[in-house]
């Protein structure tokens, strides 16, 4: 058996690179880190999502800062939207104790796949600015800055919208990851939010949706110290080099290739000890 | 004083995850060294879920363990205040909202902090 320190090191380095990744790709860096600690390093899986859970906060509360002031999120609509996201994750936690393990891995494999592939998708910058009564009503339409001056939007299917971050939060409190890709989904493909808004919202509500769940985990013990502390440490400060490299490099499409390679290949293996009832 | 506005929000919001994120994370890597420097011999066991120790489980546990300077204890602080970072961004955006006498979002501010209170109740019943 490894020592504290060995493998404390190890998933310091792993976890570096998984925040790296889900920064470059903006799939977020739980996914790489549940199943390099679980397939890899045989953690148990309620440990595992844990300690995905508190890097989680700790990675979006980050870089929300930085988004928020630059005035691209729309902050009534992350609040509005986060109803809906805290009650799921609340509901995802409960329902985490009740769930047998294996179909916990099962479960994320597909989501993984899912996120994968919707972060290939090529993204059209859409400016929906029809009106609709239920977003005016709750102020959800707002503006984003660009070099030409602000650019101003509106916010379509509403309920649609609320119902697909409803579900988000279950995944992110059962799975103890972000979900920050049916996050996106939810504003992109439903409310038809322009992507720079959607990507920096749903980062900002990342962090309030984990939390929601993260206060039952800590009181059910599967938050443990000694391995949640080189998961966020590792997994921030990935996110921090990859949000550098992110500002110098104009294309990333062949890295979201190897990363949806990569992530098949983890979804894979996680379905299969799921099903072979190893994990 | 002039009238709060959405731009004072986005400001200190920013201020506030910034300075959670970088306290709880200097905390957690305190704990970290502590608990490396007393520990990192013995051999590491997370194959078979057995809960978290009973000094890093309970308030009075944990504040303890930062006085006697155990590193798991000191982590778990950190944890637990980085937790609270987002929840208390949620706290200042009600007040914000109040400040902008926007009692719509006042409402619904404090019905997402009532989510997480009772998701926090509800861990402990379980």
């Amino acid at each position: 058996m490894m020592s504290v320190i060995i493998f404390t090191l190890i998933i310091f380095i792993g976890a570096y690179f998984a925040g790296l990744l889900g920064s470059l790709t903006g799939l977020g860096g739980g996914f790489v880190i549940i199943p390099l600690l679980t397939l890899l390093l045989k953690v148990d899986i309620h440990y595992a999502i844990g300690a995905s859970l508190v890097s989680v906060i700790a990675t979006s509360s980050g870089s929300a800062a930085a988004y928020v002031r630059e005035g691209i999120t729309n902050i009534r609509l992350g609040m509005f939207l986060e109803i809906a996201t805290t009650a799921g994750a609340m509901a995802g936690a409960l329902l985490a104790v009740y769930i047998p393990t294996n179909f916990i891995a099962i479960l994320f494999g597909v989501i993984l796949i899912t996120s994968a592939v919707m972060s290939l998708r090529k993204k059209a910058e859409l400016i929906h600015q029809e009106k609709n009564l239920l977003a005016e009503k709750l102020k959800l339409n707002g503006s984003f800055p660009t070099a030409n001056g602000p650019v101003a939007y509106s916010v379509k299917n509403v309920g649609g919208g609320f119902f697909m971050m409803l579900f988000a939060g279950v995944i992110s409190g059962l799975l103890g990851i972000g979900s920050g890709a049916l996050k996106v989904l939810a504003m992109d493909t439903i409310m038809r939010i322009p992507f720079k808004v959607s990507t920096t919202t749903s980062n900002f509500m990342i962090g309030v949706t984990a939390a929601a769940s993260a206060v039952v985990y800590l009181q059910r013990g599967y938050i443990d110290p000694g391995l949640s502390m080189p998961v966020a440490i590792g997994v921030l400060l990935g996110a921090l080099s990859g949000s550098k490299i992110l500002v110098h490099t104009t294309s990333s499409g062949w890295l979201r290739w190897v990363f949806a390679i990569v992530v098949t290949f983890l979804a894979s293996q996680m379905i299969y000890n799921g099903f072979a009832g190893k994990i | 004083m002039s009238r709060f506005k959405d731009t004072d929000m986005q400001a200190v919001i920013g201020w506030i995850l910034r300075l959670g994120v970088l306290l709880s994370m200097s905390i957690i890597f305190i704990g970290g060294i502590i608990y490396l420097y007393r520990h990192g011999h013995i051999p590491a066991n997370y194959h078979t879920f057995k809960g978290v120790p009973d000094f890093v489980h309970s308030t009075h546990g944990i504040l303890n363990g930062i006085i006697t300077l155990r590193g798991r204890a000191i982590i778990q602080a950190g944890i637990i205040l980085l937790i609270a970072t987002p929840v208390i961004r949620v706290v200042f955006s009600a007040i914000g909202f109040i400040l902008e006498k926007d009692y719509m979002y006042t409402g619904i501010t404090i019905l997402v902090l009532l989510i997480i209170t009772a998701s926090m109740l509800s861990g402990h019943a379980g």
